[in-house]
């Protein structure tokens, strides 16, 4: 039924469109076995009359279901007329939301209100209510200072790295106006100011593929034409979304996820997102039979799915996937005939001795099936710079990077802002030694922090990646529910005022996950954070 | 999957050979129904189709009087032993055709509309660019609506005041600066950009920073304003010619259509009452609903702005409908004198903001500024709801905290943005006083102007056939022959054929002069040929 309607509402012409069917691979000539095994008066009763009497049939069943439909709609409660498709409220149906709340209720306006917005209106107003905005929020109004204010929230919940950031700024202190503005000793804006490919000017592709490359420690070669740039990876995921499903199609992505996709994904394309579980007794590693399972249950439901969205390093985990998962991936999704966007956006903060493996290097080993993989990286988390908005897809698929390439007019980067990365990103000196720096610091806190937890009792998931571990209080909370972990999650950042994500915001299965994002942090705020947190665990422990 | 079935009596296709050939296959591919009821199935007639590898079929006489859908994956179907010939030819040109792994309908459609005369002349340019020193007979770029103008201010500006490209050392905020990837935006940057859409506007009209939304351009702006207020299947109303890049922004990934308001020359291409209500009574005998009118005030490609009585239409229809009213206004700084532009927010205004809440308006600092390199546009609107929704969409479309620092700066620098407008406008009216002139001595008439980077050129007595075809064909011989690059009125969905746009702003003075030189050939060419 959901899909149906999705394709009623989006395409207005589906008779014309389904004819085409999506690209040539749609409807085949199949030889009726009649023909074949009577001769040419069987082809012909054959295949004429059973068309006529399945036409009828389905020409039955379509006016049938028509007026269930019909019924349906004037059932519900008037203030639904004049307002929106009936299909809106579902299209931007959130996680967040139970699907029995009734269209009336998500309905934006009552009968004489005020002029009416789109049914993507009310879906993000819920989304917004969910504990990882609320608790980013709640920062934002009261944010710890050692020195200004010692009691406010302290952040762990945004993924964000501070570490380094001195690196970076005493390169731009001393290079950022000479490369704004200059080619040599004139200032000149005639390079900035003026329209430049919308998706990204040449000379940055080849800086950010060779940057790339730098992180992965040349195991591959990015070539700068399979590159388009957006601003930053949040629209790189959209665009790859838009480009590869139609609305009321679906990608299977393994859970627990960064809680962004489900807007990046889902809420303007109208795509669907499947959770993969992934469990705490296989260390939160994905494995093909759950892929399989979501799968098939998938069609079940009606549901087309079209890839299978990684990240790696994992985020919220910050586990890697090893070389023979990605191949099995890449079996699994020949197998199933899908794409496989892989999110490679922390690929320069690993740390620790695992071998990070990049899908492009798996691709580049097998040429027949590099035109359903397609990368996500930006320089927000690997060059700690989330404020110039620079993302990257890079895919084998030519068109997808043509059709990607017109829609970064929607989100491109500036370019005083792209001159001023061409420059830094050129000074290999200073990005080896800003990587290998990075790494450091990066594992340093990284192992303080699970130290401290550990002394707390509280274990984490062994993480070679990104800025949080990701962390076991399962036996903190009152209830082994979603509801005792929001119960802690609460206590966490009122009592403690300590801001963290649990795990239901990012679909873990199992109650009393959370991530610790570390890398906002300086290493003499961890023992202030420790015990904050041993404030709480002690007050759970005792109404245990 | 009934929608499959449905879509017509060509699709439906007898898969016999495939599904008596799925009865041997193992059971763990098959519905359990099917599996259930195999054996009943050998001795029945079915058929169905293959839609993307799957063959959908119903048993037509099942004992059980069940229908059964039945989905078997082709490429697990065992099918290839034993065939006829004539079965073998067709299974070889299935293999021919191996699916490739399929895209979505926006990745594959033309909604984006960049096949049109309009991107096509910028193509041509591309490949043979004029330059005066080095490639004389190249195509002369007049489609690209940039201003050049007033570089001169902008470099002398950014030589001064070093602390807006730099971040010297102790420069405050650069942590913040370079984290900052909240989508309200920089404050200081809000609050001067609300000052300079003031200043344009003579202080006639005021804005609040908080109201301000910001995204990637003004292209990002409208898309994102459109998928807020529409949905799929949902129409705006526009009125024409409009600029042909709002095929892409308004339609192509929102599914929302457009539905053309047409205005003709008879009164100057302004909106009339009249005119409103045909496309609204169009749009619903489409079965369309209509959800705002999006209006360019300055007008791009008219170059004109709108009078002050339609604009009060334009707002009396939209609240009488109880739909939006979108008002693009990124050419309202390039108006050539401030008192002959009036934005939508004075007639608000004027009103008390009564019926503010469906008013939106978009602006960007690529025109008036010149800077469409620094992607920077916004959203102003007067409905809370639109504006916190807009905010959290332009996740997908932030500017840069370096280009917004960069231009906070230069922004809050009133001094220099007074001194700004002022000479923008001056040298605009001058540019467009030299192409007038320059036509009219050809013998060229135009459409009275008074804002915006070009001029609207009426060359209808030039046309061999007074259609779109006409057009398109003089639109080749200007490409072509005359090498200029300008847009045909066609494809801004202009009604009436034979009017161009002709941009003056994105090239010298002497180029400019080069250009109207060619264009005095061709009239002179037309004239002898006459006589």
């Amino acid at each position: 039924m959901t899909q149906t309607r999705f394709s009623r509402t989006r395409t207005p012409e589906p008779e014309k469109e389904q004819a085409r069917g999506g690209g040539g691979a749609a409807m085949r000539v199949i030889v009726p076995l009649q023909g074949v095994v009577q001769g040419r008066g069987g082809l012909i009763l054959g295949s004429i009359i059973p068309c006529a009497l399945f036409y009828f049939l389905q020409f039955y069943l379509k006016r049938h279901r028509n007026d269930q439909d019909d019924q349906n709609e004037s059932n519900s409660p008037g203030q639904n007329q004049g307002t929106r498709s009936p299909s809106s409220g579902q299209l931007t149906e959130l996680p967040g939301l139970t699907r029995n709340l009734s269209r009336a209720l998500l309905s934006p306006r009552s009968p004489s209100g005020p002029v009416s917005v789109s049914g993507r209106v009310s879906g993000i107003v819920k989304a917004a209510d969910s504990p990882y905005y609320a608790g980013l929020r709640r920062v934002k109004e009261d944010q710890y200072d050692e020195l200004g204010n010692p009691n406010g929230v302290i952040q762990l919940g945004l993924a964000e790295n501070k570490l380094s950031l001195d690196l970076v700024k005493n390169w731009l202190a001393e290079n950022a106006r000479e490369a704004i503005l200059g080619n040599g000793k004139e200032l000149s804006i005639s390079g900035i100011a003026t329209y430049q490919p919308f998706d990204g000017l040449m000379e940055f592709k080849v800086a950010v593929a060779g940057f790339m490359a730098q992180v992965m420690e040349k195991a591959v070669s990015f070539n700068p034409s399979q590159i388009v740039l957006t601003a930053g990876a949040t629209p790189a995921i959209e665009i790859l979304s838009f480009c590869l499903a139609d609305a009321g199609n679906a990608f299977l992505v393994p859970t627990p996820y960064y809680p962004g996709f489900d807007r990046d994904v889902k809420w303007r394309t109208g795509v669907e997102i499947i959770h993969v579980p992934c469990r705490s007794a296989d260390n939160f590693n994905l494995s093909i039979t759950a892929l399989d399972i979501a799968f098939n249950q998938a069609k079940k439901r009606g549901l087309k799915v079209r890839g299978i969205i990684i990240s790696n390093p994992s985020n919220p985990v910050g586990n890697l996937l090893s070389r023979e998962t990605l191949y099995n991936l890449l079996d699994f999704a020949r197998e199933k005939n899908i794409h496989i966007v892989s999110n490679e956006i922390l690929a320069g903060c690993t740390h620790g001795n695992e071998e990070f493996v990049s899908m492009a290097e798996i691709v580049d080993l097998e040429d027949v099936d590099r035109k359903r993989v397609h990368l996500v990286y930006g320089l927000s988390k690997d060059l700690s710079l989330p404020g110039f908005r620079v993302g990257v897809i890079y895919s084998f698929n030519e068109e997808v990077l043509a059709a990607a390439k017109k829609l970064t007019r929607f989100s491109s980067i500036s370019a005083p802002t792209q001159r001023l990365l061409i420059s830094m990103l050129s000074d290999t000196k200073f990005v080896q030694t800003f990587i290998t720096i990075n790494r450091e610091r990066l594992h340093r806190m990284y192992v303080q922090f699970v130290e401290g937890l550990k002394k707390l009792g509280i274990e984490c998931i062994k993480s070679s990646g990104g800025f949080y571990c990701w962390a076991d209080m399962s036996g903190l909370i009152s209830s082994y529910s979603e509801k005792g972990e929001l119960e802690l999650w609460d206590k966490l950042l009122n009592i403690a005022k300590v801001n963290v994500t649990p795990g239901s915001c990012c679909h873990c299965i199992e109650p009393g996950w959370f991530r610790f994002c570390f890398a906002t942090l300086t290493e003499k705020d961890i023992p202030v954070v420790m015990e904050r947190i041993q404030k709480v665990s002690e007050t759970c422990k005792l109404n245990r | 999957m009934f929608s499959l079935l449905c879509t017509g009596v060509c699709n439906l296709l007898i898969a016999n050979l495939l599904l008596v050939e799925f009865l041997h296959m193992g059971t763990h591919d098959l519905h359990p129904h099917v599996v259930d009821h195999r054996q009943e199935l050998k001795h029945i007639l079915l058929f169905g189709f293959c839609y993307e590898d799957v063959v959908y079929s119903l048993p037509l006489f099942s004992h059980s009087s069940i229908l059964y859908p039945v989905l078997v994956h082709t490429q697990q179907l065992p099918y290839r032993k034993g065939l006829t010939n004539s079965a073998r030819k067709i299974d070889m040109a299935i293999e021919n055709e191996q699916p490739a792994v399929g895209l979505s309908k926006v990745a594959v459609s033309e909604t984006h509309g960049e096949d049109s005369p309009y991107f096509a002349g910028w193509k041509a340019y591309d490949e043979n660019p004029y330059d005066e020193s080095s490639n004389q007979s190249g195509v002369i770029q007049m489609g690209l609506a940039e201003n050049q103008v007033s570089f001169d201010l902008l470099e002398k500006y950014l030589e001064e005041h070093s602390e807006a490209s730099s971040w010297g050392i102790g420069a405050p905020g650069f942590r913040e600066n370079a984290l900052f990837q909240d989508y309200h935006g920089l404050k200081s940057f809000r609050q001067a950009m609300a000052n300079f859409m003031e200043q344009i506007r003579g202080g006639r009209a005021k804005f609040d920073p908080d109201r301000i939304v910001l995204t990637a351009g003004a292209t990002a702006a409208n898309e994102l304003l459109t998928f807020i207020l529409a949905d799929p299947g949902d129409a705006l109303l526009v009125p024409t010619p409009y600029y042909p890049g709002l095929d892409r922004d308004l339609r192509w990934r929102t599914g929302v259509k457009i539905v053309p308001i047409h205005c003709d020359s008879s009164n100057n291409f302004q909106v009339t009452p009249e005119a409103l209500e045909a496309a609204y009574e169009c749009a619903e005998s489409m079965n369309l609903k209509v959800r705002g009118v999006l209006i360019t005030n300055p007008s791009n490609p008219l170059g004109a702005t709108i009078q002050r009585s339609v604009l009060e239409e334009i707002l009396d229809f939209v609240t009488r409908k109880n739909i939006h009213l979108v008002s693009d206004e990124i050419y309202s700084g390039s108006t050539f004198s401030s008192s002959e532009f009036i934005s939508i927010a004075e007639i608000l205004e004027a009103h008390d903001y009564k019926n503010s809440e469906r008013v939106h308006i978009v602006y960007s600092l690529s025109k008036d500024l010149g800077l469409p390199g620094f992607r920077v546009g916004t959203i102003y609107s007067y409905n809370d709801k639109v504006v916190t929704t807009a905010r959290r969409m332009s996740s997908f479309t932030l500017i840069s905290s370096q280009t917004q620092h960069l231009l906070a700066c230069m922004l809050s620098n009133k001094e220099f943005t007074e001194n700004y407008i002022k000479t923008n406008r001056e040298s605009l009216r001058k540019r467009y006083e030299m192409i007038i002139k320059g036509l009219k001595n050809a013998g060229i008439e135009c459409l009275k102007g008074n804002a915006g980077l070009f001029c609207w050129m009426n060359l209808s007595p030039l046309l061999e056939e007074s259609t779109r075809e006409g057009e398109l064909a003089l639109w080749k011989v200007i490409l072509n022959e005359v090498r200029l690059n300008i847009s045909p009125g066609s494809s801004c969905h202009c009604s009436e054929p034979g009017w161009f746009r002709v941009c003056f702003a994105n090239m010298s003075e002497q180029t400019l002069e080069v250009a109207l030189e060619r264009i005095h050939k061709l009239m002179e060419q037309r004239k002898s040929k006459e006589t």
